[in-house]
């Protein structure tokens, strides 16, 4: 198709080419991804036998001096007279080598099985084994330490052979104090960057590749350190969290207070359900119930749990899609819906709601920043200034009264009682879609006003002559935005845009301070509820539940779903695509 | 009869390549009829909003001075007014002076180290520049804020607050705050200094490991951290300090609005000064940092009123030691433990006494706030 044929097409035929020719392109593009990093690989490994290479040239070419530098060193710059690089060299080997002696080497040695020895109980002493947690730690800070000494050993060699040949053409090398005066100057980056990377590398680069080793343990509550150890397992964590076989449980549970809660079973033909329960109160409602129900329905005692209470088993057989409701008090919930479901679920959730955090928010927002900019309204800054109160007060502030106001016993149910509108308290948090939708309601109110602060910038900066010919040729409101203000718009904010998608996705506070993740649902695991994030569900993993093998998963999906949707709409933005446009 | 001919103007669209037709404008006094209309339905849109976006502060200020019931009621206005809440919130503070730290070596070493500080200021202030390029009000005024800060930190424990939950509370939230913004501006600074101004092998490779660290979730790494600084020693009661130095580590991460900010500063500045004889560290703070300061002024907003939202890490470090709460921590426990309908009103008392100052210097502010926000979205 050439340049002529796309341009008769209709908008929606353009977006269908478009996006064909993407899809077409993913192979190529992944071709071309996989052959750069064989590329980079490679390289890598090129400049690595190249280095060694060196390493070995210098030393066979070195002076004596160079080859004391091998192993002490420094030693080659302090008998050049270099005395500041040279201590600096000598002291980083030394700390590295006590370092490595006293405590490293302990750790390193035993990051492979993650310890071996079980804290113990002697009498009414506890001996203490191993600690897995620390040992993981401890082993990846070592090979951290380790990958900088072996760094510093080659810039140390490095310098050597430099030294040398600055000596024998006749110059001079430098001394320790035009060493420090180009720490401000030539080399002033070194200084600026050194300490945020060392704060980076300590506090956001250890931990990160500290969690992602946790996914392949079985780090959780039942192997909690120093008490128990944690051994590596292979992906098997992945899997549950990834597996495709999900048991889709038709199950609603709803608290209807007073300590009652409902259960609704919808067995669909053929399904079978199996719900555990400790209480004889709640297996009481259910025998009763299979009386009189036409499901088919079988009851057993399996078991005892921790505390001694006989744990009944209800399997009921799904009869044409019939609902089997049970109302019992303290009804428990043992049997466990599988992660794999709850995972889709949750994801599922989050993907929408990021979608409408960002795009509802974005148009609503330059809606309003249109009508307070049109020509003619007058308190501009007061509309402004009204509006920012959401972003200048601190967000667990309004997010937790708003939250509150909408509690079964808020302020807006209260009042609407009170006026007779309704008898019993609208369920806002009680019930999924109520929730869904509050929390998407609520978002706008939060998200509103920065997307008016952004749009109201940026319109000022839209060229007014655009407009004057768009007004010559007759154009009206709606036609000129169409044409001119939306196009603008979403060209200036396209990153904008990504990256507001990938900070909702990881959208914490609205949705911790507002619901919490409730309505709790049965059909999901891990605690998750059916407003919960990945985010949120990650947090309760870790907090709640010290799931920490699933929560590293968790974390390092949550990266991929981000690094996915980045590098796709990447290609699709149109600042990127067409950088003249505008310009 | 002449047939009449439809008033039309052609218009040739030539990025579409066709030719529309359209009409002409209407007569002016019907075009001023809709225009009042279109005004008259903004402004109602807008007096919704306005409601809409008031009414929970409203009632959130009406509800803290509720003198009957301390829970959640069906009403907005009290019945009995009261400030029994606001009272509530000091109860047991004394008002006393103290220094930070209690044993005689520790104040001396305070003092000391402050006399230290303001004489360097004081010198620094005194000095004649060199030369022109010296000469900047700009560095003057930052010094002088850091300065301002460092006292105000200093004395800021003159209020002994340890049989007060609230007030101890907000100056815990407070003595972070003021840190976070000193420290977190330092950092951003460098750091986009750097990899805007300078060209160094590496750069690129920073620039995208930054941005591949930024798509990890941030809650993913709590535990390790909160192994790491229990190793220092900093959590539970030293959660304060702890929580600094977490927020602080990483914050040169965020370098990419005072990046793009110094990117439109032209080079030939820095070019000029370096040919003048002075040096990068000059060229920095002497005519990069004048000319940035909405951009310092922004981050340091920004470092200030993080912590003041801070729920998740400052719970979890300074998990069931009271004393080291931050404002958040303390009154989200306040409204959602079992007895919150107690602690309603008190909660809406406490949420105003930490929006106000904040509300108040945001405002104040804003300016430097649209410009940064503006910029960041522009830039990505």
């Amino acid at each position: 198709m050439n340049d002529l044929d796309f341009l008769k097409l209709s908008k929606p035929q353009k977006f269908l080419h478009n996006l064909k020719k993407f899809i077409v392109s993913i192979p190529g593009r992944l071709m071309a991804a996989i052959a750069g990093l064989v590329m980079w690989v490679v390289n890598l490994f090129k400049g690595i036998g190249k280095g060694i290479a060196d390493l070995v040239m210098t030393y066979v070419r070195g002076d004596w001096k160079t080859k004391v530098s091998y192993t002490v060193m420094g030693f080659g710059s302090m008998a050049r007279g270099q005395w500041l690089r040279g201590i600096l060299f000598f002291v980083f080997q030394t700390v590295f080598n006590l370092y490595l002696a006293f405590f490293g080497i302990n750790y390193l040695s035993k990051l492979s099985t993650l310890g071996t020895v079980e804290t113990a109980k002697k009498g009414r002493v506890t001996v203490y084994g191993d600690n897995s947690f620390l040992i993981l730690l401890y082993g990846v800070l070592t090979i951290f330490f380790v990958a900088a000494f072996l760094y510093t050993w080659y810039v140390n060699v490095k310098q050597n052979k430099i030294s040398e040949q600055i000596l024998k053409s006749g110059r001079k090398l430098k001394t320790a104090k035009d060493d420090l005066a180009s720490m401000v100057d030539t080399q002033f980056h070194k200084t600026l960057l050194a300490l945020p990377t060392l704060g980076v590398t300590l506090f956001t680069i250890l931990p990160i590749i500290f969690m992602i080793l946790v996914a392949f343990t079985n780090y959780d509550n039942q192997h909690q350190p120093p008490q128990k150890l944690f051994t590596w397992v292979g992906t098997a964590n992945f899997e549950t969290l990834l597996a495709s076989d999900s048991n889709d449980l038709g199950i609603d549970l709803q608290d209807k207070g007073n300590g009652v809660t409902t259960m609704t079973i919808t067995a669909k033909n053929g399904d079978i359900i199996t719900v555990d329960t400790t209480d004889a109160e709640a297996a009481a409602a259910a025998d009763a119930l299979a009386v009189d129900s036409s499901a088919n329905f079988a009851s057993e005692v399996i078991g005892q749990d921790e505390n001694g209470k006989d744990l009944y088993r209800f399997t009921f057989m799904g009869d044409a899609g019939e609902d089997v409701v049970l109302e019992a008090s303290n009804w428990i919930y043992v049997a466990t819906p599988s992660f794999s479901h709850t995972f889709k679920q949750v994801l599922l959730w989050t993907l929408i709601w990021a979608f409408f955090a960002t795009f509802l928010n974005y148009f609503l927002g330059m809606l309003v920043a249109i009508m307070i900019n049109k020509k003619g309204i007058k308190f501009k800054k007061l509309w402004r200034t009204i509006l920012v109160m959401t972003i200048a007060i601190p967000q667990f502030i309004s997010l937790l009264y708003v939250s509150k106001m909408f509690a079964a016993d808020g302020l807006i149910n209260g009042m609407l009682m009170s006026w007779g509108w309704i008898t019993e308290p609208l369920p806002f948090w009680t019930n999924t879609t109520w929730a869904r939708v509050l929390i998407i309601a609520i978002n706008v109110w939060i998200g509103i006003p920065y997307l008016m602060l952004i749009a109201t910038g940026i319109l000022m900066n839209i060229p007014a002559d655009l407009y004057e010919s768009a007004r010559i040729d007759g154009a009206n409101a709606f036609q000129t935005y169409m044409k001119i203000t939306l196009p603008y718009m979403l060209f200036i904010t396209g990153p904008y845009l990504l990256t507001s998608f990938t900070g909702n996705i990881n959208n914490f506070n609205v949705i911790f301070l507002l619901s919490g993740g409730k309505p709790l649902a049965m059909d999901l695991a891990g605690n998750a509820g059916s407003t919960d994030l990945l985010i949120t569900w990650l947090y309760k993993m870790t907090v709640t539940d010290s799931n920490y093998k699933l929560a590293a998963v968790m974390g390092i999906l949550v990266f991929v779903v981000c690094a996915v949707i980045n590098l796709v709409v990447y290609n699709f933005i149109p600042s990127v695509k067409n950088e003249e446009d505008f310009q | 009869m002449a047939k009449q001919i439809p008033e039309v103007d052609i218009v040739v669209d030539e990025k579409a390549g066709v030719i529309r037709e359209v009409q002409p404008e209407k007569k002016l006094r019907s075009k001023k009829g809709h225009e009042r209309r279109v005004n008259a339905t903004i402004y109602t849109i807008l007096i919704l909003m306005s409601i809409i976006w008031l009414c929970p502060f409203v009632f959130l200020v009406l509800q803290s001075f509720r003198g009957e019931s301390g829970g959640q009621v069906a009403y907005v206005i009290p019945k009995q007014w009261t400030l029994d809440n606001y009272r509530f919130l000091f109860e047991g503070a004394a008002f006393s002076v103290q220094l930070l730290f209690k044993d005689t070596l520790a104040v001396v070493l305070t003092v000391v180290s402050n006399l230290i500080g303001i004489a360097g200021m004081v010198a620094f202030l005194r000095r004649k520049p060199k030369n022109p390029i010296e000469k900047s009000e700009g560095n003057l005024k930052a010094a002088l804020l850091v300065f301002a800060a460092l006292l105000l930190v200093n004395f800021i424990r003159c209020v002994d607050s340890s049989n007060c939950d609230f007030v101890r509370w907000f100056m815990n939230t407070l003595i972070i705050a003021l840190f976070c913004a000193v420290i977190q501006t330092f950092m951003v600074l460098c750091v986009s200094y750097a990899l805007s101004r300078m060209r160094f092998k590496g750069r690129k490779l920073i620039m995208n490991v930054v941005l591949v660290l930024g798509m990890f979730p941030g809650f993913l790494t709590m535990i390790v951290l909160y192994y790491l600084l229990k190793m220092l020693g900093l959590t539970q009661a030293g959660a304060v300090p702890g929580l600094i130095l977490v927020s602080c580590a990483s914050s040169g991460m965020g370098y990419y609005i005072s990046k793009g900010f110094f990117d439109t500063i032209p080079k030939s500045l820095d070019e000029s000064a370096r040919i003048d004889g002075a040096t990068r560290l000059q060229v920095f703070y002497s005519i990069i940092m004048p000319m940035a300061k909405p951009i310092v002024i922004y981050t340091i907003l920004m470092g200030f009123m993080g912590p003041w939202g801070d729920y998740v890490f400052a719970s979890y470090v300074a998990f069931g030691h009271k004393a080291s709460y931050n404002v958040a921590v303390g009154l989200y426990r306040w409204v959602n433990t079992n007895d919150y309908q107690g602690y309603f009103t008190r909660f809406c008392a406490g949420g105003v006494l930490v929006a106000i100052p904040i509300t108040l210097l945001f405002m104040a502010l804003q300016k430097y706030y649209v410009e940064g926000v503006t910029g960041g979205a522009v830039k990505g």
